[in-house]
């Protein structure tokens, strides 16, 4: 598909005009980048069913949304910037879905002024708030962030040594470094340090290092389906002891192909992925739940999705932070991108699906401890731990 | 810190090794009898594996398998291939087969996958529809890809071979999705073998392995077909001479190797997450014990993948994060073995 049939696609999408920057000057123009279809579509497809559910207007000015899918495909999500930037004239990126994406584009949003609330998980689009990702956001809690909850759960349990097994990739080492040094701050000791392919067919030898480490608790950091398989080993070859998992594997898929062997299963995960179980005083259920009830009406959408519920926020961020622009400036302008970028640095305390966001001019995700929460599988289902 | 082996992990390793060995063994064992045959380097030989875990997946959860569509529409460019050749040759012959192995057999499989599979339906039957479909899609194949070139040298067979691969890949994605499934197990439990606990599944694939094997063996040794097969791979001109039909052997050899294929994907299902792409990694593993036989020899490609698996299972104790490095350095030294122990000898000269 070329560009013009895309933004045709993403036009009758919304039942816009294709010709959005042309003909409203005065309108805000959003550009979304989302990654709906290639490898990691079932990423992007959520977001991009989210798109109907935006705002069309905020502060008074009414909105539009340019949506583009860059098929997980890095060059294209630079391409894709390109010509949202310089022809369509948008005021605001949000997206692109993947942490590559999002990497390539941060000097891009530096150069031309635009600020960019990204939908990626890496802790490394916005850290450090340097001079080129003064202008990227992000709203998924960061790796780190997860990691210091499974530390916290693992430390309140009185497990004191953990067996690591994580995808033999930048992932999987990224998960190692941040794990072990937050571990080692504890006093946990990582008895085993395991690696395996996305591609295995067999993880016995990982599994047998791990278990004749005997170890208090194995922790797999690897994402999606491809995560099951040192659980159903770990399981099969009779390892009772608690199995962590990252919030990568937060996705229906993984209950499909894990069944019986992944039950038990500890995980950090957003607020929304356990919406109706959230105490009333947590400030992201009722956020939550309003998302719930739009995105779930929405035909063929199915269950929820955390990763619809990362774009969902990004638009709450804007509904904050567009009306102070408002102020200064124009939309259509470089000096209205300028002003956006200052409010979406001074947004405090907005409550969204993922948790709370207060940005700072030295944090641009602004998230707390309270954006996530640790889940155990049950049932076949999502649970809560208290 | 030194990893601990004693008696009970090596035991685990072996079984491991041998499990994933037998798989590879029947994946190599095929990459011979098809480039022995046809001169083809079967790179798409793991896509039949795929393709029947998924479509196994499929039918159990009471999806339309999407297996159905590409095996019709093949088939239908199949026929048409046969149709036209047909009407260059001038002669009618063979179009009533082509209608039957080409329209009949994958119009009526995708009727039974689409309309007859239901979930009281037992495994046993969905298997065979399964198994079924890859069999009818491995000589649709070879008449669409292969057969208009049957006679160009390995290097463009290989290079269609390729091709074919990523078509395959690309149609898994469309028919099959991204994720990964599972199937569920053909046999739940386990047993005692030296007094060690060893699941039934694995003694399953072992047997299942050793049954193919000796089965192909008796096929070549003992009936008219396989002699036929095997005097096309002696000589290719030399077995048209004495009426052997080269597009025939090419599509029994492939229909063969689908079979093959298929079954290892009904083995594996169980044991392990299989995705649309998983096939060509399987086939390569398959393809480092096939080249240590010399894409020649049955025995040596059979000993050549139990070491590979064996290797595997070893190398992911050790030194888990270098496993396929292991596994692919092998190839280096027994190339090198095979080119200064052996004097090249060059595809027929005709």
């Amino acid at each position: 598909m070329n560009r013009r049939n895309k933004s045709a696609c993403a036009a009758v999408l919304m039942g816009l005009s294709c010709l959005a920057a042309g003909s409203a000057q005065a309108d805000i123009t959003v550009g979304v980048i989302i990654s709906a279809t290639g490898p990691a579509a079932s990423v992007g497809v959520t977001q991009q069913r989210t798109v109907p559910l935006l705002p069309k207007e905020i502060g008074g000015e009414r909105v539009n949304y340019i949506v583009l899918d860059d098929a997980s495909d890095t060059t294209t999500t630079v391409k894709q910037a390109k010509k949202l930037i310089s022809d369509d004239k948008v005021d605001v990126l949000l997206g692109p879905s993947l942490t590559p994406n999002s990497l390539a584009l941060i000097d891009q949003m530096a150069e031309t002024g635009t600020p960019m609330i990204s939908l990626a998980g890496s802790g490394a689009i916005v850290e450090p708030v340097d001079d080129k990702r003064r202008w990227v956001f992000k709203t998924p809690q960061s790796d780190g962030q997860m990691a210091r909850a499974i530390i916290q759960h693992m430390t309140s349990q009185g497990i004191r040594s953990v067996g690591f097994i994580s995808f033999n990739d930048a992932y999987g080492e990224g998960w190692a470094a941040s794990f072990r040094s937050l571990a080692e701050q504890v006093g946990i000791k990582i008895v085993a340090s395991e690696r395996y392919q996305r591609t295995d067919t067999s993880v016995t030898g990982q599994t047998l290092k791990l278990i004749s480490a005997n170890p208090d608790a194995v922790f797999i950091a690897a994402s999606g389906t491809p995560a099951v398989l040192p659980q159903a080993t770990l399981v099969e070859r009779g390892f009772r002891k608690p199995i962590y998992q990252t919030h990568g594997v937060a996705n229906n898929d993984f209950l499909r192909v894990g069944g019986k062997n992944v039950e038990g299963t500890l995980l950090p995960g957003g607020p929304v992925l356990v919406a109706e179980q959230l105490p009333d005083s947590h400030p992201a259920k009722a956020p939550s739940l309003e998302f719930i009830r739009l995105y779930e009406a929405l035909p063929n959408a199915g269950m929820r999705s955390t990763f619809a519920a990362y774009l969902w926020d990004a638009s709450l961020i804007l509904k904050a932070a567009v009306p102070e622009a408002l102020k200064t400036a124009k939309p259509g302008a470089p000096a209205f991108r300028a002003a956006l970028r200052d409010a979406i640095e001074g947004v405090k305390d907005v409550v969204a699906t993922n948790g709370v966001y207060s940005m700072s001019a030295s944090d641009h995700l602004g998230l707390d401890s309270r954006s996530r929460v640790m889940i155990r599988i049950e049932n076949g289902g999502w649970r809560l731990v208290p | 810190m030194g990893p601990i082996m004693d008696l009970t992990i090596f035991g685990f390793l072996v079984q491991d090794g041998l499990t994933t060995g037998a798989v590879y063994i029947l994946l190599a064992v095929s990459l011979v009898m098809v480039f022995t045959v046809t001169r083809i380097v079967l790179v798409p030989q793991g896509e039949f594996v795929a393709f029947a875990t998924l479509t196994l997946a499929g039918l159990e959860r009471g999806d339309a398998p999407g297996l159905a569509w590409l095996l019709v529409a093949a088939g239908v460019l199949a026929f048409v291939m046969d149709l036209s050749a047909a009407r260059r040759r001038g002669s009618r012959r063979g179009i009533a087969a082509a209608a039957v192995l080409f329209l009949a057999v994958p119009a009526v499989l995708a009727a039974v996958a689409l309309y007859g599979i239901g979930a009281s339906t037992p495994l046993a039957a969905k298997i065979a529809v399964t198994c079924a479909m890859v069999v009818a899609l491995g000589p649709i194949l070879y008449r669409v890809a292969f057969q208009p070139m049957a006679a160009a040298s390995p290097l463009y067979l290989l290079i269609a071979a390729i091709a074919l691969h990523f078509v395959l890949v690309g149609a898994g994605l469309y028919l099959f999705g991204p994720e990964g499934v599972r199937t569920s197990p053909l046999l739940d439990g386990s047993t005692e073998v030296l007094s060690m606990p060893v699941s039934v599944q694995t003694l399953l694939i072992l047997a299942a392995s050793l049954g193919l094997n000796l089965a192909l063996f008796a096929f070549f040794g003992f009936t008219l077909q396989g002699k036929a097969l095997r005097a096309t791979a002696v000589n290719r001109r030399g077995a048209e001479l004495v009426g052997v039909s080269a597009d025939y052997a090419g599509q029994l050899t492939f229909a063969l190797a689908a079979a093959i294929g298929a079954l290892s994907g009904v083995l594996i299902g169980p044991v392990t997450t299989i995705y649309y792409d998983s096939g060509f990694l399987l086939g390569l593993k398959g393809f480092v014990g096939a080249i240590i036989g010399g894409l020649a020899a049955y025995p040596a490609a059979a000993v050549g993948a139990l070491l590979v698996g064996l290797l595997e299972a070893f190398s992911s104790f050790w030194a888990s994060a270098y496993k396929e490095v292991i596994v692919f350095t092998l190839i280096v030294p027994v190339l090198l073995w095979r080119s200064l122990a052996h004097v090249a000898v060059e595809e027929d000269h005709d």
